[in-house]
């Protein structure tokens, strides 16, 4: 009987997008650099695909094996390119990496110009302000009733993470937005891990190993023994993680 | 329809097996037609604890690979005719065990038995996660110390992940503590955990509490589950835990040191 050596599945994996705009050397890099050490170690070794929705064509040719380069040496994984247009489409093939399919974006770009075109009837009726693109959009907290057990991550994307029971010990919660723990906290919660400083860790018992914001943290050893136990909030102000009672 | 029963707990030689034993001829005992399986594939223990191992012909994994039938396999306890064991095999490893597999040999024992028992082997990989799959509920075995109180948090969040009742959204495991090796004395010298404090921890109901007692390793090098020692006090709390298991209320027992008599005291007795 020869055994199973693989299984296909189908599987939706979280990486960052990087749009890309325009492309300078100095500037891609600069700013790429800017942007990592603002919490670099939420994005050491991430997956990255970069999409080419939104660059100029009049860019001329891009150096996109220089780009990947300058992505890698900041430890960053680059995956993959999407959204590929049609000039660009020689220079990207000459990196190697794939080009993933773009069913999802064309569908959310139709999607777009529906409301743009709504936004249109509307706007030359009331006169109503245009639709503002960049605008975030909402998002619905990330809410789990169920204690987050030893070795078990949770992270909610864009939105706040909110907990209805405990985080043990050795389990992760993160999010990029605030995280509230209606329990005891006693695992690691990592709130704006993409970099919002204003991002809060509530907590109804503090027994926490390490608590973060926007990836400054602090360790159980130096918190005040005496927040041990109570209901604490902790937040940035300048340069210095707070953890104060509540 | 059957109920499947894993006795799990991540870290090794908490008494998983003890355990199975224990509340598998606790419920034959009661009259239900039960069958103790063990998924320690390569570690066979579950037939010396229930004093079976010079009868073993055909194991599990001879089931599995369909060179023997069921019938073959299952062992039938001298003690009560409600019980039986399907033991591992000793020559293989866990990479004999397959979802496919364990599904149809459960279903055929789910036709006979009311309530099929899994030991589960230590760790959190392929052995036991397979013994925890198709569990309808989990006795998670902990000792009163921080590494196994730990390690039973990991495997409840892995019942919560990765059991064919979570990955389907079915109503999930039924989750029970059992605390095993439980002394009382040295819970109150603050050497050991205490009840409250593992179940604060672990957040899920508790099922016994199983006393540090030699009458434990007695029953195990004699092949003769402990529930049968009645004078046992870890008997009587298996015991207990059975009836628990089945909806019973029943009170807790052997929680606190037992006050020495004076003249025990006078003889400087422990």
């Amino acid at each position: 009987m020869s055994e199973t050596s693989f299984q296909l599945k189908g599987s939706v994996v979280t990486t960052f997008i990087l749009e890309l705009y325009r492309y300078s050397r100095e500037g891609f890099t600069q700013q790429l650099k800017d942007k990592i050490s603002q919490a670099p170690e939420f994005f050491h070794q991430s997956p990255l695909v970069i999409s080419l929705e939104k660059t100029s064509v009049d860019e001329g040719d891009i150096d996109f094996t220089e780009l990947l380069g300058i992505c890698r040496q900041l430890q960053l994984q680059p995956l993959a390119f999407k959204s590929v247009d049609e000039s660009f489409a020689e220079a990207v093939k000459l990196t190697g990496l794939a080009i993933v399919s773009d069913s999802a974006t064309s569908r959310s770009s139709a999607r777009a110009v529906k409301i743009q075109k709504e936004a249109e009837v509307v706007g030359s009726a009331e006169n109503a302000e245009p639709v503002d693109e960049e605008k975030p959009a909402y998002r619905k907290s990330k809410v789990i009733q169920r204690p987050v057990r030893s070795g078990q991550q949770v992270y909610a994307e864009g939105a706040d993470l909110i907990i209805l029971s405990q985080v043990s010990e050795g389990a992760e919660v993160l999010a990029d937005g605030n995280i509230h723990v209606y329990g005891s906290l006693r695992g690691r919660a990592l709130a704006g891990i993409k970099g919002d400083r204003h991002a809060r860790v509530f907590c109804q018992k503090l027994e926490a190993e390490l608590i973060s914001v926007a990836g400054h943290f602090i360790l159980s050893d130096s918190l005040d023994k005496a927040l041990k136990g109570q209901a604490v909030q902790a937040y940035l102000d300048e340069q210095t993680l707070h953890v104060k009672p509540v | 329809m059957a109920e499947i029963i894993v006795v799990t707990s991540g870290k090794g030689g908490v008494g998983k097996t003890t355990t199975s034993a224990a509340i598998g001829s606790g419920l034959a005992i009661r009259g239900h037609k039960t069958v103790i399986i063990d998924f320690d594939v390569g570690l066979r223990n579950l037939d010396l604890i229930m004093g079976c191992e010079r009868r073993v012909v055909y194991d599990f994994v001879n089931v599995l690979n369909q060179e023997a039938n069921l019938n073959q396999a299952l062992i039938k306890d001298k003690r009560n005719d409600n019980l039986y064991i399907l033991p591992a095999s000793q020559t293989r490893d866990k990479d004999a065990l397959t979802l496919e597999g364990v599904q149809t040999v459960l279903n055929e024992l789910a036709e006979k038995f009311e309530y099929i028992i899994c030991d589960s082997p230590a760790g959190i990989e392929k052995g036991a996660q397979m013994a925890l799959y198709y569990a309808d509920q989990a006795i998670v075995v902990t000792n009163p110390e921080v590494s196994s109180v730990r390690d039973s948090d990991r495997i409840l969040g892995i019942l919560q992940s990765k059991s064919l009742r979570a990955e389907t959204g079915a109503e999930p495991v039924k989750e029970h503590l059992l605390l095993t090796r439980y002394n009382p004395s040295r819970v109150e010298q603050g050497e050991m955990l205490s009840v409250e404090d593992v179940v604060e921890i672990l957040a899920i109901p508790l099922v016994g509490v199983i006393p540090e007692s030699e009458a434990v390793l007695k029953a195990s090098n004699q092949g003769e589950p402990v529930i049968f020692d009645e004078a046992a006090d870890a008997g009587q709390a298996y015991s207990d835990t059975v009836g628990r298991l089945l909806g019973e209320d029943v009170d807790f027992r052997f929680l606190e040191a037992g006050k020495k008599g004076f003249l025990k005291r006078l003889l400087g007795a422990k």
